[in-house]
């Protein structure tokens, strides 16, 4: 592919999407010094909140080891030049968690709905624009929608005064035609000026593939982190994307053996499980459940004795979206009493 | 003695809150007051043998001075709520509101019905859905032992979500979490709500977390938790116990199911039933209190 002078912007997701795999507990040392290397290694956007967004500290998704105000403001702190995001889930975040962001000094705020949703999304990110801050429409779940019905919860999200929005792909289970598809479908009907996003998840290991899918369509904005460190088998690996990108002669302004450094001398030690596709996080990808769902039903598992896989593969039967955690512990429940 | 009440609000919750006040024994449903005179509602509130004004609440206030309303059902919204509730106070009526607004205090009938009699605004607000459906959880637990934390998880169909809650979400999150802690009695409450768009619409599913302060008296929770489940089905039959409570530690979670009636609005939409449901029980009791007022009991 040759993207020759084709300016691609890259956002790093270990402080957000990553959360999820350490289960929230980040220290504020840790993230600082991700945050710094990432700084350093020319990485334009970082993303810092509760995985599930700010506001998503609680019982079902997990506490955070510190808030997302303290978390904020340290990274704040440390980076020169790469601007901040926040994500915002309405229905769990509010605009008054979106109001302190931008206070604290978030230049970017990304409100996600499940893609089917956007209407619930109007007064957050009216408020964000209202706030003169980059503002992105996040639809996640997108494999769950048509391309042409993914454009008209786009142009909802576009009419509220989104600036950019993205095709987020969850359960990492869209293959790389679909993802071609459907960012097509958003380039040709949505506004020029309008940015387009991708967000990918590593469960079919198509990444990097799709990313590249997306920005041959038109994407110009991904999504991706440091060795991968996300939920389900990890996001798209950033320092890789990073390579191809340099490979086909895209612009990223990253160091990408700065960014390789940074995933295996700073993210990786992080890690407290390897981020691979092990069995559990395929079935993510092959049936389309929500990739943080992954370590939940893991827990399930040690706590009642039924595969973590029966109970992803029935999440996935009962079309489950992003945030219906509660469920996991729920289907744990009827599948062991099912068996008795 | 029956008690006449007006609906304000033809829409989807106005017409069921109807069909659930003409099987009412000492409710009537009167009047249905809208805005649009072609409206669907108003249409069929006539056919039902309602009175109907398409003129608001000021073209239902010029016709019925007269008449004996002593409760209105407030289905709008959050604003219009504020100038309806001045007009029907002005003119001695009760009212129940089932909107966001919440100028009244928060009444949910297994919880604290009675008190809400004493309200001197002769005006009680209906929460949310999703805190009908949980709080009367929370409340059994905090009823046991005291409660440091509680949340809530509401999943509802994509189908009953109309644009009201939409447009407003924050509201139901900001209100659901004062309620956990107003009514339910945790010290800090948190709601979350999910809409789920799958075909066919998933019933109403709710999911109550608490972490008590000191480590759960198991027996004493499960049967307060029990006891409450029956309490909320004499008035929201399809209300029931899927899973729980389990418990965690210190966690004490409960998975529920709220299915409608059908009275108007399809069964998975729970959600709404419930509101309806609870805003009938609500008048129903404030309509004996008034029958009492009337043949001189006093309260």
């Amino acid at each position: 592919m040759n993207l020759q002078g084709v300016h691609v912007t890259l956002h790093d997701m270990c402080l957000r999407d990553g959360m999820h795999a350490k289960q929230h507990q980040i220290s504020l040392d840790e993230a600082a010094r991700v945050a710094q290397a990432l700084d350093k290694a020319g990485v334009p956007m970082i993303e810092v909140s509760h995985g599930d967004g700010l506001g998503g500290s609680s019982v079902n998704y997990g506490f955070s080891a510190r808030s997302d105000e303290e978390y904020l403001r340290t990274v704040l702190d440390v980076v020169q030049n790469a601007r901040i995001s926040a994500l915002l889930l309405p229905g769990i975040g509010t605009r008054a968690h979106l109001q302190r962001a931008r206070e604290l000094g978030v230049a970017s705020i990304r409100v996600a709905t499940h893609c089917t949703e956007a209407d619930i999304a109007e007064q957050h990110i009216a408020l964000g624009r209202e706030l003169d801050m980059d503002t992105v429409g996040f639809l996640m779940m997108s494999h769950m929608l048509s391309a042409g019905e993914l454009l008209r919860q786009a142009q909802l999200m576009e009419s509220y005064g989104a600036n950019c929005i993205y095709c987020t792909d969850s359960a990492g289970y869209m293959l790389p035609a679909e993802v071609r598809e459907k960012i097509s479908t958003l380039r040709q009907g949505l506004r020029p000026e309008t940015e387009l996003g991708f967000h990918g998840h590593h469960n079919l290991a198509l990444g990097v593939a799709n990313s590249m899918e997306a920005i041959g369509a038109g994407a110009n904005r991904i999504d991706g982190s440091a060795a991968g460190l996300g939920a389900g088998a990890g996001n798209t690996p950033l320092e890789v994307l990073a390579a191809v990108l340099d490979r086909c002669g895209a612009v990223t302004n990253i160091d990408t053996f700065a960014l390789a450094d940074v995933a295996e001398d700073v993210v990786v030690p992080l890690m407290d499980q390897p981020i691979r596709l092990d069995r559990n996080s395929l079935v993510l990808g092959y049936a389309g459940v929500y990739s943080s769902f992954l370590l939940h039903a893991q827990r399930a598992e040690q706590k009642y004795g039924v595969p973590a896989e029966q109970v992803l593969r029935k999440l996935g039967e009962m079309r489950t979206v992003g945030g219906q955690e509660d469920m996991i512990e729920d289907v744990a429940l009827n599948l062991m009493n099912s068996r008795a | 003695m029956m008690i006449d009440t007006a609906i304000v609000g033809s829409g989807n919750i106005g017409t069921d809150l109807m069909i659930k006040l003409l099987r009412s024994e000492i409710l009537r449903p009167t009047w249905m007051i809208g805005i649009e005179s072609d409206s669907e509602g108003l249409r069929r509130a006539r056919e039902l043998g309602l009175k109907t004004t398409s003129k608001g609440i000021d073209g239902f206030l010029a016709q019925s001075a007269k008449e004996d309303v002593k409760i209105a059902f407030d289905a709008t919204s959050a604003s219009a709520h504020l100038e309806n509730n001045r007009k029907l106070q002005d003119n001695g009526i009760w009212v129940i509101d089932l909107t966001p607004a919440a100028i009244g205090p928060y009444c949910i009938p297994a919880i604290n019905l009675e008190s809400c009699l004493l309200s001197p605004g002769k005006n009680v607000n209906m929460v949310t859905c999703g805190g009908q459906a949980t709080i009367p959880i929370v409340a059994a637990v905090s009823g046991v032992q005291p409660v440091e934390y509680a949340e809530i998880v509401a999943t509802i169909s994509s189908r009953s979500a109309g644009p009201g809650t939409r447009r407003n979400i924050d509201e139901f999150t900001t209100t659901t979490a004062r309620g956990i802690e107003e009514l339910g009695g945790a010290k800090r409450g948190k709601a979350i709500i999910i809409l789920n768009p799958a075909e066919p619409p998933l019933i109403m599913r709710d999911t109550i977390h608490c972490i008590t302060k000191t480590d759960p008296d198991v027996p004493a929770i499960e049967q307060s938790v029990r006891r409450m489940v029956d309490v909320v089905q004499q008035y929201v039959p399809g209300f029931r116990l899927v899973n729980g409570p389990v418990f965690d530690g210190r966690r004490v979670s409960t998975y529920l199911e709220v299915e409608g009636l059908g009275d108007f609005l399809p069964n998975y939409s729970g959600n709404l039933d419930i509101m309806t449901a609870a805003a009938t029980r609500t008048g129903e009791i404030i309509a004996e209190s008034l029958a009492d007022e009337h043949r001189g009991v006093t309260l």
